[in-house]
């Protein structure tokens, strides 16, 4: 994974705030991170730790206001996507960058047909006129897997089932073979079989097209099959950054365990409660001077409530934020 | 295998429209619940009846003979010759009532086009730009809002009739405040439509197939007009429908007031200007134009009420 050709986006000191009448939420606290040519990364933690307000900060999606970007650089292709003017930044949107949003009965327009919405980016991005974009736009139907492709162009979102709706937002967001795919949660709303469904045909996608994708998901089933990274974030701070293999085998931050000690698994007694994390995810409003984690964290040292410890590197490729080492603490083992 | 094809030869064979009727079209859905409203039926057959009568009519009589004065024959009461009599000119009531028709038709269709123009894109703007240029455009909105309507239309009316030379269009000529008249009603009746669509916009906008559209690069105008005003057109449809009516009304005040269009321009408002003075001598003056304006706005009406319900999505009546 050490790459020395430079990174296909590189993420440095990201900040998001929003300012609302309550006060300011700090959504993204100072994230950096890289994602190579053809890699997966999968960014994972719970609802409202800043995963899908990182990307769309990305995107320049973040409504301004109420939204601030502090700082922060994003650089694609030599371009800082933080800086970049609006008007550049629709030719990269649906062209370069490609986004496949969470809730697939929600992100279709309700009135236009199907062919429209899929014919409109193709237009707008590769100049083709309506008929060639219609043909386009029925390769692109059959290539995610929707049987009689060309008579369901003139078929209305609600003609169609949530997971069919999804594979029509994939094909829309690889209309012009977009360079990086951001898939936020693609599969949370769909249910378990579909969810595979949608999991399979994107990593054959990106098998043909050879795709680099950020995954965005709380599942940490999905992740351990299709991602060759990981990212775990907490209220707005990466806490752990592995190679997937070793955030499984060897996970070192406090919030990755519990994580993990929560999953629910096959060879459990089934009366059994599920683990969970004590306490509640922490308040944005405040600014976090100390580990956000640690009123929550059972390794709690009082260094946590000074200081908040950035990301380091502890073994190749494999950063943590935390001032203990949870490896001598309990061998890493907890159950 | 002999059994198993005489078991299911007994199922009654289902043809593909039984399984799965195809869904239907928001078009159908909307005829099919609109065909319902028997009062909405009612008004759309009036007023395909009143614009045949007013464009069919100009077949049978021209408009000089509408515009053909004979003071011998003034204030005559309907006969076989002039049907509905004859005005304080001794001008035909029947050839004026049809082509002023055309006029007031006209000026309602051209009036409410203006209005819908204007609402759209004050309302698009303010209510998905939001922020200073909300807040700039509804006040705006709510001082146009806030001067009496008919007052505005007096007062415009006055200032601008009579500075457009008359025009020749399609061989026939028309007064110049014509156009005042049209440009005067559009322009002082947009507000309602503008709050309305600020208001479809300002909920629209939060969607998720908007942030969807602006991640695939289209570009501000392409959600306002492509994604965003498509979800938003029923409300629309039926305030432009309601439009036509009152800008009929409106015209009918200014000409009544003889302010609005100048004769020998005829229409069903300016019809009614001086009839006031024959209320009971001459009833056939203001009784033919004041019944069309009644069966237009009417019509219209119903028209626009059976839209509202045919149009409105929760409505469940198929």
């Amino acid at each position: 994974m050490i790459n020395t050709t430079t990174p296909l986006l590189q993420v440095e000191d990201l900040r998001t705030r929003f300012h609302i009448p309550e006060g300011t939420v700090f959504a993204v606290n100072g994230i950096s991170f890289t994602i190579n040519e053809g890699e997966t990364l999968a960014v994972v933690g719970e609802s409202g730790c800043g995963k899908s307000v990182t990307m769309l900060s990305i995107l320049g999606l973040i409504p301004i206001p109420p939204g601030e970007i502090v700082s922060g650089k994003a650089i694609f292709r030599a371009k800082d996507l933080i800086k970049l003017p609006e008007s550049e930044f629709e030719h990269l949107r649906g062209d370069e960058l490609a986004m496949v949003f969470q809730d697939p009965m929600t992100s279709l327009n309700p009135v236009l047909t199907i062919g429209k919405q899929i014919t409109e980016t193709l237009r707008t991005h590769l100049g083709i006129n309506q008929e060639e974009a219609e043909k386009r736009a029925v390769e692109l139907l059959d290539r995610v897997g929707i049987p009689e492709a060309a008579s369901r162009l003139g078929n209305y979102p609600h003609q169609f089932s949530g997971g069919m709706r999804q594979r029509v937002m994939i094909a829309i967001a690889l209309s012009c073979d977009p360079s990086l795919l951001i898939a936020d949660e693609p599969t949370t709303a769909l249910d378990v079989t579909i969810q595979a469904q949608i999991v399979e045909l994107v990593l054959h996608l990106r098998e043909l097209l050879h795709m680099t994708i950020i995954w965005i998901t709380h599942d940490l089933g999905v992740v351990a099959g299709m991602a060759d990274r990981v990212i775990v974030m907490y209220a707005g701070f990466i806490v752990e950054e592995a190679l997937v293999d070793d955030l499984y085998d060897n996970p070192r931050h406090p919030y990755t365990l519990a994580l993990l000690a929560a999953l629910p698994r096959v060879d459990r007694r089934r009366d059994r409660r599920l683990n969970s994390i004590p306490g509640a995810p922490p308040n944005l409003l405040v600014e976090p001077k100390w580990c956000p984690f640690a009123p929550r964290c059972t390794y709690v040292i009082d260094r946590c409530w000074i200081e908040n410890p950035s990301l380091e590197l502890i073994a190749p490729a494999h950063k943590i934020a935390c001032w203990v080492d949870v490896s001598l603490t309990l061998d890493g083992s907890r159950s | 295998m002999s059994d198993a094809e005489l078991v299911t030869s007994n199922i009654p064979r289902l043809i593909q429209d039984e399984i799965e009727s195809p869904p239907l079209s928001l078009r159908q859905l909307t005829w099919r619940r609109f065909r319902r409203h028997k009062m909405a039926m009612f008004g759309g057959v009036v007023l395909i009846i009143l614009i045949f009568y007013s464009f069919g009519g100009s077949f049978f009589l021209s408009e000089s003979y509408a515009n053909h004065t004979d003071t011998n024959i003034r204030l005559d009461a309907p006969s076989s010759i002039h049907p509905f009599g004859t005005d304080t000119v001794g001008r035909d009531i029947l050839a004026r009532t049809i082509y002023g028709g055309q006029i007031s038709l006209l000026i309602g269709l051209t009036a409410v086009i203006i209005e819908t123009i204007a609402g759209v894109l004050i309302g698009a703007a303010a209510g998905y730009y939001g922020g200073w240029i909300d807040a700039i455009l509804m006040r705006i909105t709510e001082a146009m809002l806030n001067i009496p309507e008919i007052f505005l239309l007096i007062v415009m009316a006055k200032e601008f009739g009579g500075k457009v030379p008359t025009i020749t269009f399609l061989g026939r000529e028309f007064s110049g405040s014509l156009i005042v008249i049209i440009m005067i009603i559009g322009l002082t009746s947009w507000m309602y439509l503008a709050r309305i669509v600020r208001a479809e916009f300002l909920s629209l906008k939060e969607n998720d197939f908007v942030l969807a559209a602006r991640s695939t690069g289209t570009s501000n105008a392409g959600i306002i007009f492509k994604h965003i005003l498509p979800n938003s057109i029923a409300p629309i449809i039926v305030s432009a429908t309601l439009g036509v009516a009152n800008a009929i009304l409106a015209e009918a005040y200014i000409s009544f007031l003889g302010l609005g269009v100048q004769p020998p321009t005829a229409t069903w408002g300016n019809m009614l200007d001086g009839a006031n003075n024959y209320l009971e001598s001459a009833p056939w003056l203001w009784f033919f134009p004041g019944l069309l304006i009644l069966l237009t706005v009417l019509s219209i009406n119903f028209l626009g009420d059976g839209l509202r319900d045919a149009l409105d999505p929760r409505s469940r009546a198929v």
